[in-house]
């Protein structure tokens, strides 16, 4: 999933407080998953505001409203009802929601509540690690199934660096060593010839290098 | 001979080669780097001139190379893949090259997290052996990494790094394998200190036959002090310094520690002269660039061979 954070509140007063009638939006998907900007976060969140301004002797007025999902066109469109009686728009949601909005209401301006941090998964109640950059050339099929460049910190291709230390990374003892962990898995599996063939320089346009990406499916577009 | 290198020439003239290294300075000080190489000199038959090390900002290793250079020296470009993509390393390459610089290692750079830029996005564009792979590309086809020919390529002797005591210890003769494969035609090791394991390590390099197909030169850093010797057990990733090192640098009054680290850098130059596949020796005094020539006549590596 997209992992994202709340953004401190003084940033996200600061986006507001100009505006008097706020649209507060949070998203059903992934940030609801890593509690970041569900529709319990967007509650919390909407009475810390409230909160603050009351005690600068300010109203001002929330509406809260949480969607399927907010990257998505479809949903989106159900603000249509209530952006008239909003100054500015207030997105929980990672910044493919954010823009997804501020492509729809163009002429109300958007801030994100949230940063939007990386692709992770959880790896116990209240932690998320990243696991995958999206490098649109997945090598998961070679490594093991642990992934050198969401993990290694140098995203290298072939093999630990000079830094490593008990199975840990150089840069911090909490955390692993990336090409250990794929060197004994590859062991695991009866595939460690495997680690001596060299990768080739990555291809970095799929990764992104080529300019924005797109998908186009023509079996599914209309 | 595959290129011009004083350093290729010397290992195939069969006899010890001897490197040692210079950290150009923080600033536009020339001086510096000719005061630097002029005390080691007459003892070396190459100059490594450091990238960016430990990730600090510091005049390029190509410009204080060419200074070195110009001395009638023989410097070693080192290039790490953390600053700069494919384009700008190829071009480096080159320029180098034009300027007579010959030889060069290739590594990955320390994590900016060590540096003084923390901020600042590592590219790691290539990781090590595909710089390697470049290089021998470039010199060998004469193509660039992304297939278009070069005019007049540039003809490197191309280096890489090996850390013998990095973990998985059983991974790493496979990884120097896989620089060897890429085309690195000389290694430099990491500091060695733990002897033992080094000697392990080289037998099971020896039974690859890898020793037959790179030249391979130990790393020797002589310490100062008893301090130092356990900042670097303690403090430096990758580094294996045995407690009974530690125990005799302790073991003498602390004005004449200096004495001993380098004694006990030549001891291991000694020792290590025995050892199959030990090709010569890369000497890193770290900011002690006086006390190499002491050493490499010492250890009997002097005078250095004239070609």
């Amino acid at each position: 999933m997209i992992t994202a954070e709340q953004k401190p509140l003084s940033e996200i007063i600061e986006y507001i407080s100009p505006y008097d009638r706020i649209l507060l939006v949070g998203c059903n998907e992934c940030v609801t998953v890593c509690a970041a900007g569900g529709r319990k976060e967007v509650g919390l969140l909407a009475s810390a505001l409230t909160l603050h301004f009351l005690k600068q002797g300010r109203t001002i007025d929330i509406k809260e409203i949480t969607l399927e999902r907010q990257c998505d066109p479809e949903y989106v469109e159900e603000l249509v009802s209530e952006i008239d009686r909003a100054d500015a728009i207030l997105s929980m949601a990672c910044g493919c929601g954010v823009q997804t909005i501020a492509e729809r209401y163009k002429e109300k301006p958007v801030f994100p509540a949230v940063n939007t941090k990386f692709m992770g998964a959880s790896e116990s109640q209240g932690i998320w690690v990243e696991r995958c950059r999206g490098c649109g050339d997945c090598l998961l099929g070679i490594t093991g199934g642990i992934c050198p460049v969401a993990r290694c910190s140098k995203q290298l291709l072939n093999g630990p660096c000079g830094g490593t230390s008990n199975g840990k990374c150089e840069i911090d003892p909490d955390v692993e060593c990336a090409w250990c962990l794929i060197w004994e898995r590859l062991k695991a599996l009866g595939m460690e010839k495997r680690y001596e063939e060299i990768m080739e320089a990555k291809d970095f346009r799929p990764a992104g290098g080529g300019g924005p990406r797109k998908i186009i499916r023509e079996d599914l577009s209309l | 001979m595959k290129t011009q290198s004083k350093l290729e020439k010397v290992l195939a003239s069969g006899a010890l080669a001897v490197t040692s290294e210079v950290g150009p300075p923080r600033g536009a000080i020339p001086e510096k780097v000719k005061e630097k190489a002029g005390l080691i000199k007459d003892h070396v038959d190459a100059i490594n001139v450091t990238d960016n090390q430990t990730a600090m900002v510091r005049m390029s290793s190509w410009a204080a190379g060419v200074i070195i250079k110009q001395m009638g020296l023989d410097p070693i470009l080192q290039m790490v893949t953390r600053d700069r993509n494919r384009l700008a390393m190829q071009s480096d390459i080159i320029g180098a090259y034009s300027m007579g610089i010959n030889t060069m290692m290739c590594l990955s750079g320390d994590h900016v997290k060590f540096g003084d830029h923390p901020m600042a996005n590592g590219v790691f564009d290539l990781d090590s052996i595909q710089l390697v792979q470049t290089v021998k590309k470039m010199r060998k086809e004469g193509k660039f990494q992304g297939g278009a020919d070069i005019k007049s390529p540039p003809k490197m002797f191309i280096g890489a790094a090996a850390n013998p005591f990095a973990d998985p210890f059983e991974l790493r003769v496979m990884r120097l394998a896989k620089k060897v494969k890429a085309g690195a035609d000389f290694i430099q090791t990491q500091c060695i200190f733990n002897l033992d394991k080094f000697e392990k390590y080289m037998e099971m390099v020896c039974d690859r036959g890898l020793d037959q197909q790179v030249h391979l030169l130990a790393g020797i850093t002589p310490m100062k002090s008893a301090g130092m010797a356990r900042y670097m057990k303690n403090k430096v990733p990758g580094m294996d310094v045995p407690d009974e090192v530690i125990k005799r640098m302790e073991a003498v009054p602390k004005e004449e520690q200096p004495e001993e680290g380098i004694k006990i850098a030549i001891e291991s130059i000694e020792r290590l002269k025995q050892v199959k596949g030990v090709h010569g020796f890369h000497i890193m005094a770290i900011e002690w660039e006086e006390k190499v020539p002491q050493i490499v006549e010492k250890a009997g590596l002097f005078p250095r061979p004239v070609l």
